[in-house]
């Protein structure tokens, strides 16, 4: 075991070369559904046990079913009202399982990123080929369900191994959201040395976090919503950041949850110079425009 | 040693559900429905009557709100007992004050227990519903078929008995259910359940003895859950449920007919700080002309003559 990642080099928030958003942007916005399937009786894997109740956990199974029932369709339109079109991190199974949901992404032109195949398999103890066969799986179902070439990846149940991030890249792989060191996108080192990128995706403002770990009110979510958002602005213009807003609709999608959520978009979607975008799109522009730079000016601090 | 390679066998990876229990369907997809009279929601209240015994065996778990010190365990044991000498008359007349029906769930070892309160219960004509023995005998996936047969038949025997009612309505203690569990209870005469929390909506699940219909009553809106798991303020429990109400009010016109339906505990609610809570969120609630206060035998009835 490493005492670090090694997946990126330090690199002060202050002073680093200027990023613009497109059209002058300062925060580039993306919203980031986990369009999730969970197993009744997953086969086991001995480094996480999938459910804290014996099977069939009726009330953990229960709670998430809920999301594909009910909440996404209550989650989808409150984005289709101001104009965000999701970045979807898929149990890639979703393709098989609810074709109905992949569907109504596709019709929205939303995207698709992969988040394993089932939330109930984990990456723990699995060999390198193994690992490399499951993001393959998923990669290959997200192309043959929707046309899309998978750019992101957001380990399973956020379950790593030491080669996540060289075997997704490898694979074809762009961006990663597995990452919370920073409001910018950063460059991940790799053992391709490929042009891989951390986009922010921020476990702070997911809100099975703020629900289900930090046990947060639902008023007081939409309030650190648009704290989180107000700050990012500000900072914004100097140098452009990023903010993600990862959702579940089994969390944000109840009837106690949406409004406040709601509240929060339409205020962050009414500034001006905010790019609504997707992970894609940000990582995209970056690799594209900055990357460079941003290495050279790790490269140059790095050996001050 | 990488994991074996069963692991990477996906063995229900096709269209629908990973089991038989019930179809996929989502909620937008289903044929409308519309309560008597028009109106857009129903409401469900449910008062779960709940013992907890002193020595808890916990296994294979411990229920939620059950006994956590050392034995004996007097704080807890005594905070549940107040609900049912106190606190369930505060939220009777609270319930009553706003004219909202209502059905009690009963850990069937109650009617042995505390004969007067079945009897008020009874008294009122209001559905009851069997939870189970006590919260202590839970239904787990593991359990002896026969044990659980056994302690379903004794619940219902006991509770049939002491209301008079037929009971053909069940939660589980801890919402926990063996894979057994609808099977047992439709062999009962039982025919709803409320334990799996996967919808907002009724809807029929298969057991080899039959259907039985699911009944959905939220855990996240659960008093217990809100102030007792999240900690929240009993402002926020208000905050939460009368959100909840607008939503679902609002969505019920637009898709047609919704239930909000509430579960609460007389050892939470039933506190003489949080009972001015319940209160508040029924005046809000009974305020709106479409609403349908409904006992679940009732709102089950009005489902399926809309299917």
């Amino acid at each position: 075991m490493k005492e670090d990642p090694g997946l990126y080099d330090y690199w002060p928030y202050e002073g680093r070369p200027k990023i613009t958003w497109p059209n002058g942007a300062r925060v580039a916005f993306w919203v980031a559904p986990n369009i999730e399937i969970y197993e009744l009786d997953p086969a086991v894997n001995p480094h996480r046990k999938a459910w804290p109740k014996p099977v069939p956990d009726v009330v953990g199974y229960g709670t998430r079913d809920y999301g594909n029932r009910v909440g996404h369709m209550r989650v989808m339109r409150v984005l289709d009202k101001y104009g965000v079109r999701g970045s979807v991190s898929l149990s890639t199974a979703i393709c098989e399982h609810h074709p109905e949901i992949i569907e109504m992404c596709k019709e929205r032109d939303w995207e698709f990123f992969s988040h394993g195949i089932y939330n109930t398999r984990y990456t723990y103890g699995m060999d390198e080929a193994q690992e490399k066969a499951m993001i393959e799986d998923g990669i290959e179902t997200i192309l043959k369900h929707t046309g899309q070439r998978c750019a992101g990846y957001l380990a399973p149940a956020l379950t790593h191994t030491e080669v996540t991030m060289d075997l997704f890249a490898e694979a074809g792989g762009i961006y990663t959201c597995d990452l919370f060191h920073d409001d910018q996108p950063t460059p991940v080192n790799l053992r391709s040395g490929r042009k891989f990128v951390s986009v922010p995706y921020s476990l702070e403002m997911n809100d099975t976090i703020v629900y289900v770990v930090n046990r947060i009110e639902p008023r007081r979510y939409g309030e650190m919503l648009k704290a989180n958002f107000d700050r990012l602005y500000a900072e914004g213009a100097d140098n452009g950041v990023v903010m993600c807003i990862p959702l579940h609709a089994y969390q944000v999608g109840h009837p106690h949850r949406l409004k406040a959520f709601e509240e929060a978009l339409e205020y962050i979607t009414g500034h001006p110079d905010v790019w609504v975008t997707t992970g894609r799109e940000i990582a995209e522009y970056y690799i594209d425009k900055y990357y460079d730079a941003a290495v050279a000016d790790i490269a140059e601090k790095g050996s001050q | 040693m990488p994991l074996d390679d069963a692991y990477f066998d996906y063995p229900h990876r096709s269209y629908g559900m990973d089991h038989d229990y019930y179809d996929w369907s989502m909620l937008v997809d289903r044929k409308p429905v519309n309560w008597p009279g028009g109106k857009p929601l129903a409401l469900w209240v449910n008062v779960a009557l709940q013992f907890f015994p002193l020595n808890q065996r916990g296994r294979p778990f411990s229920p939620p709100g059950g006994m956590t010190t050392a034995y004996p365990d007097l704080r807890h044991f005594t905070l549940r007992e107040y609900g049912n000498r106190v606190g369930i008359f505060r939220i009777l007349r609270a319930l009553d004050q706003f004219k909202v029906r209502v059905s009690f769930a009963i850990n069937s070892c109650l009617a042995e227990r505390y004969p007067y309160l079945i009897r008020r219960v009874v008294e009122r004509g209001d559905e009851i519903l069997c939870h189970g023995w006590d919260m202590d005998t839970p239904h787990y996936g593991g359990q002896d078929k026969r044990e659980e047969a056994e302690v379903v038949a004794r619940s219902l025997d006991m509770l049939r008995d002491a209301t008079g009612q037929p009971v053909t309505g069940w939660i589980s203690p801890g919402r926990s259910q063996s894979p057994h569990t609808p099977e047992l209870l439709v062999s009962n005469g039982i025919e709803y359940m409320c334990d799996w929390i996967n919808d907002d909506m009724p809807y029929q699940f298969r057991t080899p003895a039959g259907e039985i219909t699911a009944m959905p009553l939220s855990i996240e809106l659960e008093d217990r859950f809100i102030i007792m798991h999240n900690l929240h303020s009993e402002t926020e429990y208000a905050d939460q449920i009368i959100d909840s109400f607008d939503c679902l009010y609002t969505e019920a016109g637009e898709q047609g007919g919704r239930l909000l339906a509430l579960n609460i505990h007389p050892w939470m609610l039933g506190q003489p700080h949080r009972i001015g809570k319940l209160e508040e969120v029924l005046r809000h609630i009974t305020s709106h002309h479409g609403v349908w206060s409904a006992s679940p035998g009732e709102i089950r009835n009005a489902w399926r003559a809309a299917q």
